[in-house]
């Protein structure tokens, strides 16, 4: 029951995000949205992704997003920013959610048995980040340095050179 | 309904709703968001099947998305800071306007 | 004897508890401990606003507030009744329902993260495996709502506050979230009452704390510079000073919605020293081994107030920080000073136990600084100072 609250929050948030007009008001609804996946995460027994999805995508990625908008001057301007063949897209959506939803009813996996709460402790989260996931953990690593160098590259202002 | 098909229909929903909102909205932050919601919709996936499937003692679907979450942050810093340097060039964010190879 | 001291909370709920009807217990026994960290927070709270401003007083050579009540105690009393009772002012092009929600959520992220702290021995609202991630994702909660209390005033001068506010806390983060990586690495746990437990022990007089050990102190240092940056607390306070920028993100804000701000900004600081002092100064241990008489949440909440007496005196001390000042020392100066003790708590970890270790560790700790700090500062001169008291 708690899941349906939390699963009904989540998805209206997320359809407000993709609906509203103001942006602000889009990012903030986005950021219902990821709470209500962390409470889900939560609920789940998945407690180390449930945090992390707080910390990194409401703590960081939505601020980041707001940082943009009001970088690009978006939240002022009021234009519609609704494409001329919204049709297609809505159409494509809805195909892709009637194949999962058919694919998902008729799989034998969604009929099984009911499994009990299985253990996540800390410890052997860092013993699988330390031992069997060391070398993704080590790539990871070098991805965000260069994502920071990137970005820091891309979205710094050229220097004017003698024109 | 069992809880797995519960799970599996929100990310379902959760991951058509993104598609929409990136394939119908013209504004390029609003094309970002809905893709944050795609890859959100796709770790729920993974968590529902480390939950619910066999072997969840291996944690392999947890680890898939604590990584998953880590590339979706640097994904975002590095779109962000394109749409950036984009509005310095053109003064806009509507990408229907990004549609010349020149300048 | 002392046993019962230290237990007598733990005993009290246990007895109210058992008054209830079956069905209900557990929820009773959570209402009853919320209820009680509420109470206990808020009404520190409101005695610290009184220590502030007579701390501040006396170190400007000037009284504080000393009309209400004897000595000005019972100031927090009519400063609550001034705010209940204030006109509640929404500019008209701002946004009504996010300005209302920006200090619900302060207020909600704050107190969030008193679950995970321990205030006595067996006395945590939530033993969570992953305890101090759970309090670091609560305090980025907090960021969102400065960010929605400034943009729906839609005030310039709010949005800039706001902006430079959020700007300044995700940089301080990071040194803050490394500083506390070093305290988890140590005691090989991310639960508060294991780190607390992992430092209750003595050799001779003196305790295990994480703060006696070179990486500790530089680490304590750190977490302590980073956590009056979070709360936006002088010097740092750029965003919210008086005299820069009116009040920054809360200038649209008065009367009840203000003293919320106030409540949840206190309570974030008073948080966030409940942490440091869980990971650096043992928790609920008693600083020499004879003084273990003592009950644990009086231990706790003396090491409390002398941190916030330590953030008060600061305040009153030391001028405020420009924006690229304030930056330029998360970015430059903390963060390879986190990093370096990083290193340095691991060294700590694998040496011998000896004289050695603590040779090492604490040149590991001592040159970086020294360097990093002649390295960074150059060209400055710093000239004797002059003090020119009131006559």
């Amino acid at each position: 029951m708690l899941f349906t609250i939390f699963a009904i929050l989540t998805l209206a948030g997320a359809a407000a995000a993709m609906s509203l007009r103001n942006l602000v008001h889009s990012v903030l609804a986005l950021i219902v949205a990821f709470g209500g996946l962390a409470v889900v995460y939560l609920l789940l027994g998945a407690q180390f992704v449930g945090f992390a999805q707080v910390l990194v995508y409401i703590g960081a990625v939505a601020i980041l997003i707001v940082f943009a908008i009001l970088l690009t001057r978006s939240a002022d301007t009021a234009s519609s920013s609704i494409g001329g063949s919204w049709v297609a897209g809505g159409v494509t959506a809805l195909a892709v959610f009637g194949v999962l939803a058919w694919a998902i009813s008729h799989s034998s996996a969604s009929h099984g048995a009911a499994m009990p709460q299985p253990e996540a402790s800390m410890q052997q989260i860092g013993d699988a980040l330390m031992l069997r996931f060391a070398l993704p953990l080590e790539m990871i690593g070098l991805l965000l340095t260069a994502a920071l160098i990137g970005a820091v590259t891309i979205a710094s202002r050229e220097k004017r050179g003698p024109r | 309904m069992t809880p797995l098909m519960g799970c599996l229909l929100l990310s379902a929903l959760l991951f058509a709703i993104g598609l929409a909102g990136a394939l119908v909205r013209r504004n390029a932050i609003l094309v970002l968001i809905g893709i944050e919601l795609m890859l959100n919709a796709a770790n729920l996936n993974f968590i529902a099947f480390w939950r619910y499937g066999p072997h969840p003692e291996a944690l392999t679907g947890m680890m898939f998305v604590v990584f998953s979450i880590g590339v979706a942050a640097a994904e975002a810093a590095v779109g962000l800071a394109l749409i950036i340097s984009l509005y310095r060039h053109i003064k806009s964010v509507n990408i229907d306007e990004v549609n010349s190879m020149s300048g | 004897m002392a046993e019962a001291a230290d237990q007598i909370f733990v005993a009290l709920e246990r007895w109210l508890v058992g008054h209830t009807p079956a069905g209900v217990r557990p929820v009773f026994a959570e209402v009853i401990s919320v209820v009680a960290l509420l109470a206990v927070f808020a009404s520190l709270f409101a005695m610290t606003t009184v220590l502030e401003r007579k701390g501040l007083g006396r170190i400007q050579n000037r009284y504080g507030p000393n009309r209400v009540g004897p000595f000005g105690i019972l100031q927090p009393l009519a400063d609550g009744i001034k705010s209940l009772t204030k006109e509640d002012i929404v500019p008209q092009a701002a946004d009504r329902i996010v300005h209302f929600l920006a200090p619900v959520v302060l207020v909600l992220a704050a107190f969030s993260m008193y679950a995970v702290l321990p205030v006595g021995r067996n006395m945590v609202l939530a033993n969570l495996d992953a305890g101090v991630l759970f309090f670091f994702a609560a305090s980025s909660v907090m960021e969102v709502s400065i960010f929605m209390a400034g943009w729906s005033s839609r005030n310039k001068y709010s949005l800039l506050g706001a902006m430079r506010a959020v700007a300044q806390m995700i940089s301080y983060e990071v040194p803050l979230i490394l500083a506390s990586i070093t305290a988890v690495m140590a005691a090989g746990s991310l639960s508060t009452v294991t780190i607390v437990e992992k430092q209750a022990g003595y050799t001779g007089i003196l305790p295990h704390w994480f703060v006696l050990t070179p990486w500790g102190f530089a680490g304590f240092v750190l977490f302590m510079i980073a956590t009056t940056a979070e709360s936006n607390r002088s010097p740092f306070d750029l965003p919210e000073g008086e005299s820069e920028i009116i009040a920054g993100y809360f200038t649209e804000y008065s009367g009840f919605k203000f003293a919320l701000f106030f409540l949840g900004e206190y309570i974030g600081m008073f948080a966030m020293s409940g942490l440091g002092i869980t990971l650096f100064l043992g928790g609920w241990t008693a600083p020499l081994s004879f003084l273990t008489w003592v009950p644990s949440y009086l231990w706790f909440f003396a090491k409390l107030l002398f941190m916030i007496a330590m953030f008060i005196w600061i305040r009153g001390t030391l001028p405020r920080l420009r924006m690229d000042q304030l930056m330029n020392f998360a970015w430059k100066f903390m963060l390879p000073l986190a990093l370096i003790n990083l290193v340095t708590t691991g060294v700590w970890r694998f040496l011998p136990h000896g004289i050695l270790r603590w040779i090492v560790c604490a040149v590991m700790v001592v040159v970086p600084y020294i360097l990093l700090g002649r390295g960074l500062a150059q060209g400055w001169k710093l000239k004797k100072r002059v003090y020119r008291f009131a006559e």
